[in-house]
């Protein structure tokens, strides 16, 4: 019995979580930033670094999600994001809690042949391949935002819960991988409770809450994939049958339940973005950087075989190499599929790590641009004329290397564990192996 | 069994810090002065990677072939902006060995903030430390740490 600690036996965090009004606030306040990034993108001056839709959403939202929010917190930025907020109130006919009445959705079931991340898995490489361009140009991240949320009020008007946040949003996909080395979950306390229960009010819903807008039933929940952490179960369940835990780094990853070959394969997706970003944004090659930055030229497309190679074909080839290597016990295409999860902690460290350097440099134009959100000269919080300097100078080597080390003893540490669950001991060698030369190619990115 | 696997953290822990105190060699050379004649384009310095030894007196001439671009060198605080015609030089002694960031200061373009060049000052310590500091998470994570199993949930 590992151990957890459930954060809901002290009243007041309970009642921050239950209570719908501290969420909706910071949602509502949100939503009002998101607005605010979509015009300056389309109004404000086209200089991304002096533009809050880049300033606001690439640097600073950026940073509190994969430094603080992922690797802390998992899916916390899911409660509390504003893209599905829209699409979620004319779902529900209600911009706060359940009214008794339907809303205006045909309410259908998401198509079953749909049900993986598969197309999140296309949308983030999509992204990825236009990332030069949308990171700098402020009218284009606009469009970006904007258009996720019209496919978010679309999607939720034809479609049950949502299937946005769960099936499509590029995002999403990548925070449910990372969230489940997060050292909180959301879980069910007294399985029996449960199954005893016929009404199952926290995937139904009833006047307290909504149904679980994931769709997923929290009995049977074993990774947190598929919890947005919105608290609606702990409204419904009639029994307060549920907890809030604090529990060991990478507590999901080596479980014999819930592993899948489409959330596999982001882990190498998202491997090979680390590295090709790294390359591209950090690193001192220019024909590089032109390649990636002038979408629909010959260059551009090598950009994107190189992308998508390395995502998608060599990363994974590499790793079913190992896997094969290392003469695994159980079909062999389950043995890919569960030892991948093995590479989370160093992917989630890499992204972190690369995450840094990039802040670091661009940090100093947030008090700036908050000052002047459009870079119309305004000079809001007397702030607009600060100098732009690196912070973090003589410690972010430091930092890097150390954040790596602990990705990398994290995947070896989780390989074990898979291993053992499996009774495939060995499987521990090819992710050493792995893990040996990702850590060393991203400190040559980022250190060398 | 539990106290024992907590010591192998502590230990674990102690030698971490000890390979990060390790002292990198580093190439003994008589300090010379290094001129360095550098372009900045959009978005790009040319040559992108000045290689010196630690005590050598750096000198960058920066010139600009295309708008106003500037060049700061992370760790060391020094700052040439040159104009198209214009060109600007600073000098500084490159006394801390290490890899430090060229960044363009003056907003040129929209790929402004990733124009990026290096400054290799001897050896990068960190390079080094950073991956004996990683042989050393994935030693302790193949024969130290416990591993972690469980079915999930509750
Ligand atoms: S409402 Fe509570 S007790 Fe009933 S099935 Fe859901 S979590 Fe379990
Ligand atoms: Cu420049």
């Amino acid at each position: 019995m590992t151990a957890r600690f459930d954060v809901l036996r002290y009243p007041w965090v309970r009642r921050l979580v239950v209570s719908r009004w501290p969420q909706y606030l910071v949602r509502v306040t949100l939503l009002a930033l998101f607005l605010l990034a979509v015009l300056a993108g389309w109004l404000g001056t086209p200089v991304g670094n002096r533009n809050f839709a880049i300033v606001g959403v690439w640097i600073a939202w950026w940073a509190v999600l994969i430094l603080v929010a992922v690797p802390f917190l998992g899916r916390a930025w899911c409660s509390v994001c504003p893209l599905p907020l829209p699409g979620e109130w004319l779902q529900q006919g209600s911009l706060l809690g359940p009214r008794g009445r339907g809303g205006w959705s045909l309410g259908r079931r998401w198509p079953r042949r749909w049900r993986h991340i598969w197309l999140q898995n296309a949308g983030f490489t999509a992204l990825a391949l236009f990332s030069a361009v949308i990171l700098t140009r402020p009218g284009v991240t606009a469009w970006v935002l904007l258009g996720l949320v019209l496919l978010a009020v679309g999607v939720s008007l034809v479609y049950e819960r949502r299937a946005f946040c769960r099936y499509l949003c590029p995002v999403g996909g990548f925070i449910g991988l990372y969230a489940q080395a997060a050292p909180l979950e959301l879980r069910v306390k007294d399985p029996a409770v449960c199954a005893a229960h016929t009404e199952k009010a926290c995937y139904t819903g009833n006047e307290q809450g909504f149904g679980c807008p994931w769709g997923t039933f929290p009995l049977g929940m074993v990774r947190n994939d598929v919890c947005g952490l919105c608290f609606e179960c702990l409204r419904t369940c009639t029994y307060d049958n549920l907890a809030l835990n604090i529990r060991p780094l990478g507590a999901d990853l080596a479980q014999r339940r819930g592993a899948k070959l489409d959330e596999a394969f982001k882990a190498f997706i998202l491997l090979g973005s680390a590295l090709t970003y790294a390359a591209v944004f950090l690193g001192p090659w220019g024909a590089l950087k032109d390649a990636a930055y002038d979408v629909g030229a010959p260059s551009w497309w090598g950009y994107a075989a190189l992308l998508v190679g390395l995502s998608w074909v060599i990363l994974p080839g590499l790793f079913a190499l190992g896997v094969w290597a290392g003469r695994p016990r159980l079909p062999w295409r389950r043995a890919f599929t569960v030892l991948a999860y093995a590479l989370v902690p160093l992917g989630l460290a890499m992204w972190a790590a690369f995450s840094l350097a990039f802040v670091a440099a661009s940090v100093a134009y947030v008090l700036p641009v908050l000052s002047d959100p459009f870079g119309w000269g305004w000079d809001l919080l007397g702030t607009a004329g600060w100098a732009w300097r690196p912070v973090l100078d003589g410690w972010l080597p430091l930092l890097q290397a150390g954040l790596l080390a602990l990705g990398a003893l994290g995947s070896v540490r989780t390989a074990r564990g898979i291993g053992e669950t499996w009774g495939w001991p060995r499987a521990v060698y090819p992710v050493a192996g792995y893990v040996a030369l990702m850590t060393g190619g991203m400190l040559w990115l980022l250190l060398g | 069994m539990r106290n024992f696997g907590e010591w192998r953290w502590g230990i674990g822990l102690v030698v971490a810090v000890l390979v990060l105190g390790l002292p990198v060699p580093q190439p003994q050379a008589e300090p010379q002065e290094r001129v360095f004649r550098v372009t900045a384009r959009q978005f790009a310095f040319e040559p992108a990677v000045l290689q010196v030894n630690p005590g050598d007196r750096v000198v960058i001439e920066l010139r600009s072939s295309d708008v106003v671009h500037g060049l700061y060198v992370e760790g060391y605080d020094v700052e040439a902006v040159a104009e198209p015609g214009q060109p600007d030089r600073i000098v500084f002694v490159a006394d801390r060995p290490g890899t430090y960031r060229l960044r363009c200061s003056v907003t040129c373009g929209d790929l402004h903030p990733f124009m990026v060049g290096k400054l290799r000052v001897g050896r990068n310590p960190w390079l080094w430390k950073g991956a004996a500091l990683a042989l050393w998470g994935v030693t302790l994570a193949l024969f130290a740490a416990r591993p972690r199993t469980r079915e999930g949930g509750r």
